[in-house]
């Protein structure tokens, strides 16, 4: 090996699943071996057991249906706010120095601390569910943003004023496209700690979501539902994160060249 | 005269307790519709400083610049400029580089598509108009660069070291190419150029005015006119009037290069 040489295509994919079979090996070994007690850790076949009994009898498919909506509904109210914001933020150094101090504090406030708030102000229906998101994505989101948006090289801005455009133009037509890919990207980013947060709301005060199925299976000490559950999450991701990557492909492809 | 600088200075502040830097010792400088003026000077002897005041990119400390009557207060598509940095929009495609400033001015569609149309033949941008700039080399990058700038029509072109970052072959070429798009025009249609360089021979193929500054502080020390017709090719680098005044200017340079270099 040497540092930095890239690998074959091949041999990324060969090594990538190597670490998966890895992993199930050698949790296959612990539990089927009798290291440690299925009390604690259910083997990969019970898991799938589990997880099969999950759809087929427990409408498994209705809790990821809410879960995925929760996390989409208060992340996508989150980016509608915070885009614009930071996009303000990072062109108007006015509109920074208002928000940014606020703004930096108020994203340290961990998410699911204000969970017994949210319950006290909206109840443990799904409003509580999406703030809980929102919260936890709307901070993140504009401070990436401000900070994408206020990098943008200082040279295509001068460049656009000799040809004439204004402010507003400056923005709408360089600020904003030159920005627009790492926003996306950001975007991603921020959607994947969403995820977490999401979890972290089912888990208290909830009827029907992964969360709650998982807590659930801890009454009654499944932990092969838990770690099904656990693996869907992570699968999701997984394909949300693809499906971004590939629109950004598609939307922006000058920035991959 | 299409631009007149009087008394222009620039005092660039102090950082802490660093003395202040004066940039720019007051210059005064007219320039005649049509004409070609090279600025030539050492790194650091505020020629770029000079130009980007006239492009509205910096302000002044004391002085002003009158382009055509009005006095300059900011940047306006009336002095395209090209820059050393690539500076093409990388998002937007060649012919939507060249049209940036036809849609900031909301023309029709047409006569965008017909004005980045003769900017691209111009430059020999002919099969690239599709190409993100990421796609092209240097040389073609400072061609969409100056067709983009020109086809805004402004009434001077400011160009700051655009050959700078290129290999000296592709320098040579770009500054023929840079002439005969200059000298597409007929004599009274041609723009006015300030052409700003470190390069002695680029400054005196291109202009019929060479202007020395001085090293910091900046002032023109010295003005030689190239007397040498339009149109020029490569072959009058070799011809002795142009040796004379390579002479002449490598003279007048060499004592403020030294000069910078001791400090």
């Amino acid at each position: 090996m040497e540092p930095l040489k890239p690998v074959s295509a091949g041999a990324r994919v060969v090594l990538g699943i190597g670490f998966f079979v890895l992993f199930i090996g050698l949790w296959a070994a612990v539990t089927y071996g009798g290291v440690v007690q299925p009390l604690f850790l259910a083997s990969p076949g019970a898991a799938l057991a589990a997880g099969i009994s999950l759809f087929t009898e427990y409408n498994f498919l209705g809790d990821i249906g809410m879960t995925v909506w929760r996390v989409l509904g208060g992340f996508v109210l989150a980016a509608v706010i915070a885009v614009p914001l930071g996009l303000m933020m990072g062109a108007y150094k006015g509109v920074e120095a208002f928000f940014e101090p606020f703004i930096s504090f108020a994203r340290y406030l961990p998410a699911s601390a204000f969970i017994p708030l949210l319950i006290l102000w909206a109840g443990v229906g799904e409003a509580q569910k999406l703030s809980v998101i929102f919260l936890g994505s709307v901070f993140q989101i504009v401070i990436m943003v401000a900070v994408i948006a206020g990098a943008t090289r200082v040279d295509l801005v001068e460049a656009a004023y000799t040809l004439g455009a204004r402010s507003r133009g400056i923005l709408r037509r360089v600020i904003i496209p030159s920005a627009a890919p790492q926003v996306m990207e950001a975007l991603r980013l921020v959607l994947g700690w969403a995820w977490t947060y999401v979890i972290v709301a089912e888990l208290i005060g909830a009827q029907s979501g992964i969360g709650h199925m998982i807590m659930d299976s801890q009454r009654l000490l499944d932990t092969g539902q838990m770690i099904f559950g656990i693996v869907v999450i992570g699968i999701i991701g997984l394909v949300t994160d693809f499906l971004f990557k590939a629109l950004n492909r598609r939307l922006f492809r000058w920035a991959a060249l | 005269m299409v631009l007149t600088i009087r008394g222009l200075t620039r005092t660039f502040p102090g950082q802490g307790r660093t003395a202040p830097t004066l940039a720019l010792q007051p210059t005064d400088l007219d320039v005649a519709p049509g004409e070609f003026v090279s600025i030539l000077g050492p790194s650091g002897c505020g020629k770029s400083t000079l130009l980007r005041i006239v492009a509205g990119l910096d302000r002044p400390s004391g002085g002003t610049v009158t382009l055509g009557g009005r006095q300059v207060t900011g940047p306006g598509p009336d002095r395209g400029m090209v820059f050393q940095s690539y500076t093409l929009f990388p998002w937007l495609t060649v012919r939507q580089n060249i049209e940036f400033g036809l849609r900031e001015r909301k023309l029709p569609e047409a006569q965008i598509r017909e004005i980045s149309e003769k900017f691209i033949a111009r430059t020999g941008l002919r099969g690239f108009e599709n190409h993100w700039p990421r796609q092209l080399s240097g040389g073609m990058q400072q061609r969409t660069a100056l067709a983009r700038a020109l086809a805004n029509d402004p009434e001077i072109l400011l160009l700051d070291e655009p050959f700078g970052a290129l290999d000296h072959q592709t320098r040579e070429l770009m500054q023929e190419l840079l002439l005969e798009v200059w000298g597409a025009d007929s004599p009274e249609a041609r723009k006015t150029v300030l052409f700003v360089t470190h390069d002695i021979d680029e400054a005196i193929f291109l202009a019929n005015r060479v202007l020395v500054m001085s090293a910091r502080p900046g002032r023109v020390k010295a003005e030689v006119p190239v007397p040498l017709p339009y149109p020029r090719d490569w072959t009058v680098k070799t011809s002795p009037v142009f040796a004379e005044l390579k002479a002449r200017l490598m003279a007048e340079i060499r004592e403020e290069v030294r000069k910078a270099a001791i400090g």
